[in-house]
């Protein structure tokens, strides 16, 4: 395997811009996700989806934590959020077809030619993610453009931001390079900057694809600490195997079996 | 965790405009919820065709047989419905995964469909038998003339090569056997003479169908159950918090099912242990639905409120209303209709309802985000 890619995307220094929510289209060739307005700030796509692979987040705090409480906008966020390329991946855990899998450089990918539009991935992934395109029947979602990156090219999104606040490359770099920018951040006077999925010790093993958010995940629409469903799994088969037993034994209690055996 | 739970005051949390955090699951009503229905009541059916065979109540057995095939195949024909692209139905099939419930799911469905498919068999020659018997008497022939009759063709031949009588014995009742003398003679001489390819086939039938019957007490807990996982097995909160009792829930859901079903296709002087079965699958259902809403504190109120809570609501009174009357019913016709019924309604209501949680607890941000807050400020507390 190659050496596994990611994206750090620095909030701080996100403009806004919706470039990269342009160049995915254009790249990927994506569908329109409708043109609705929606009021929510300059938000007009609202989340990720099948039709949507980077989106740009918009929040016009008025009286954040700590401020003055003041008319007017005291601060205005903007990230833009991706596809996280989990480690322990939910969606991949879940598929049934083998359709998405783990590509060489560590990103997970839907072969549309094998998805048969099961929708388990949906509900799945703890970030709401990949969604079923409803005109098409499959499920879509960002592959960290993989064509492009066995071109040996950057994805879209990155080539395009014009900050970088979306940086593209080997996620040990970017963790490193990313640990460096929170501590200038705090010692230039911003203690409200963290990292969001850059730990392999998350419930999901650490995001292929993470961030440096300025306020509380949720406010992002991203979850505080989300965990990969299936760490529970064996134990869903064991209270499911107990179930299948009740249910065995309750049949073979009401047929006595096998004592009333008849000739 | 849980105790804390149940006691939270109003839960105060920040969320991106209110919007969902996680996709809410675009399963299709009524597809997913009746095949949650059929795959349950299909189990449970061929559990207790199991336990017929096993026990000799040969009329039960044969009314779970039919239960049990038709719930599988109708319940597959839903799930393929259901895909995006139904043609690529047979890609379930393409890979075998441990990690993907939907993936096990897929497999044993198929091997449940295929067993309940073969064991309805000594049903089918059962049934030909007995028109082959009756006109066997009716022709007042001998043995031999009957066994060497061209005329009498294949049904006779079915009728009459008993490969296994022992088994068959047990599930053929006593008004359709032919004189075991008959079936004797005529089964020799059907299998030795040269016309009896088929029938040697056919004569297999009976036993492949009965083991067929006996491995499907495999597959049918199985298949009542591994739904529960499948909707566990999410990052809907209602219903990952909730895999503890789902399984009991739907287990119990099936029995009720596979009782009701039994009541309504069974003389009700052989419908005892169906009676039984549906008594002791309402009690599970309604004790693991009660269980669940206590337990899950916060994250179990969708289960409660809205659409799901009147859905479960109709589906708790019509689980023990059926229930009663199956404890009550005995020797009677008309109860016994109207309980199977009953718990029929009351087992797709607790599906559609369940569906419809989830769907509540996906849409609002509330229950992703607050027990995570929690769990993020307090990562040392252990559940």
């Amino acid at each position: 395997m190659a050496e596994r890619m990611g994206f750090f995307t620095d909030t701080s220094i996100c403009i806004g811009c919706k470039a990269c929510e342009v160049a995915c289209k254009e790249w990927n060739d994506v569908p329109d996700d409708g043109f609705v307005f929606r009021a929510t700030s300059y938000d007009n796509t609202g989340s990720l989806g099948a039709d949507t692979w980077r989106h740009v987040a918009f929040i016009e705090q008025r009286a954040p934590a700590g401020g003055d409480g003041g008319e007017g906008i005291d601060r205005w966020l903007m990230s833009s959020d991706v596809c996280k390329h989990c480690t322990h991946a939910a969606c991949l855990d879940v598929c049934p077809t083998g359709a998405l899998f783990r590509t060489e450089f560590g990103t997970v990918v839907v072969q549309a030619d094998i998805c048969n539009g099961c929708g388990y991935c949906v509900p799945a992934c703890p970030y709401g993610v990949i969604d079923r395109r409803e005109r098409d029947g499959r499920a879509w979602k960002c592959t960290m453009c993989y064509d492009r990156q066995l071109g040996g090219l950057e994805p879209a999104c990155a080539k395009a931001c014009p900050t970088d606040s979306i940086q593209f490359g080997p996620l040990d770099e970017l963790r490193a390079r990313a640990e460096e920018r929170v501590t200038a951040l705090h010692e230039a006077g911003r203690p409200e900057a963290r990292l969001y999925g850059e730990s392999p010790d998350d419930g999901v093993g650490g995001a292929g694809a993470f961030f440096l958010l300025l306020d509380d995940p949720e406010v992002y629409g991203l979850p505080p600490a989300p965990v990969v469903t299936t760490r529970d799994l064996p134990q869903m088969w064991r209270w499911a195997g107990g179930a299948a037993l009740t249910l065995a034994g309750a049949l073979a209690l009401c047929f006595g079996v096998p004592s009333r055996r008849r000739g | 965790m849980t105790r804390e739970q149940a006691m939270v005051p109003e839960a105060e949390f920040r969320s991106y405009y209110g919007q969902p955090v996680i996709k809410a699951p675009i399963w299709h009503e009524p597809h997913m919820p009746v095949y949650l229905y059929l795959g349950g009541l299909s189990g449970a059916a061929s559990t207790m065709a199991a336990a017929a065979l096993l026990s000799g109540h040969d009329r039960l057995g044969r009314t779970a047989r039919v239960t049990a095939v038709l719930g599988a195949v109708a319940g597959a024909g839903c799930l393929v419905a259901e895909l995006g692209r139904p043609e690529r139905f047979f890609n379930m099939l393409r890979v075998f995964k441990p990690t993907s419930p939907m993936s096990m799911g897929s497999w044993t469905l198929a091997a449940h469909s295929a067993l309940t498919s073969l064991a309805l068999a000594p049903t089918i020659t059962g049934a030909l038998g007995s028109v082959a018997a009756r006109s066997a008497s009716r022709s007042a022939a001998s043995r031999s003339a009957v066994s060497r009759r061209s005329t009498s063709g294949f049904a006779t031949r079915v009728a009459v090569t008993p490969p296994a009588f022992a088994i068959r014995a047990a599930v053929t009742p006593p008004a359709f056997r032919p004189a075991r003398g008959s079936r004797w003679s005529g089964g020799f001489h059907g299998a030795l003479s040269g016309e009896g390819a088929v029938g040697a086939l056919v004569a297999g039938l009976p036993v492949a169908g009965d083991a067929a019957v006996v491995v499907s007490a495999l597959t049918g807990p199985l298949m009542a159950t591994y739904t529960a996982v499948l909707l566990a097995d999410t990052a809907v909160p209602a219903w990952h918090a909730a895999h503890r009792e789902l399984p009991f829930l739907f287990a119990g859901s099936a029995l009720a099912s596979a009782g009701a079903a039994g009541m309504l296709g069974t003389p009700a002087a052989q419908a005892g242990p169906a009676r039984a079965t549906a008594v002791l699958g309402a009690a599970v259902e309604t004790v693991a639905g009660a269980v669940l809403e206590r337990r899950l504190g916060l994250v179990g109120e969708p289960y409660g409120e809205g659409r799901a809570g009147r859905l479960l609501r109709a589906a708790r009174a019509l689980t023990v209303g059926g229930g009663l009357l199956a404890a009550v019913a005995g020797r009677s016709r008309p109860l016994a209709a109207m309980s199977g019924l009953a718990l029929t309604a009351g087992a797709l209501c607790t599906r559609f309802g369940v569906l419809a949680a989830g769907r509540a607890s996906a849409a609002d941000p509330k229950y992703t985000v607050v027990p995570q807050r929690r769990l993020a400020e307090e990562p040392e507390e252990t559940p």
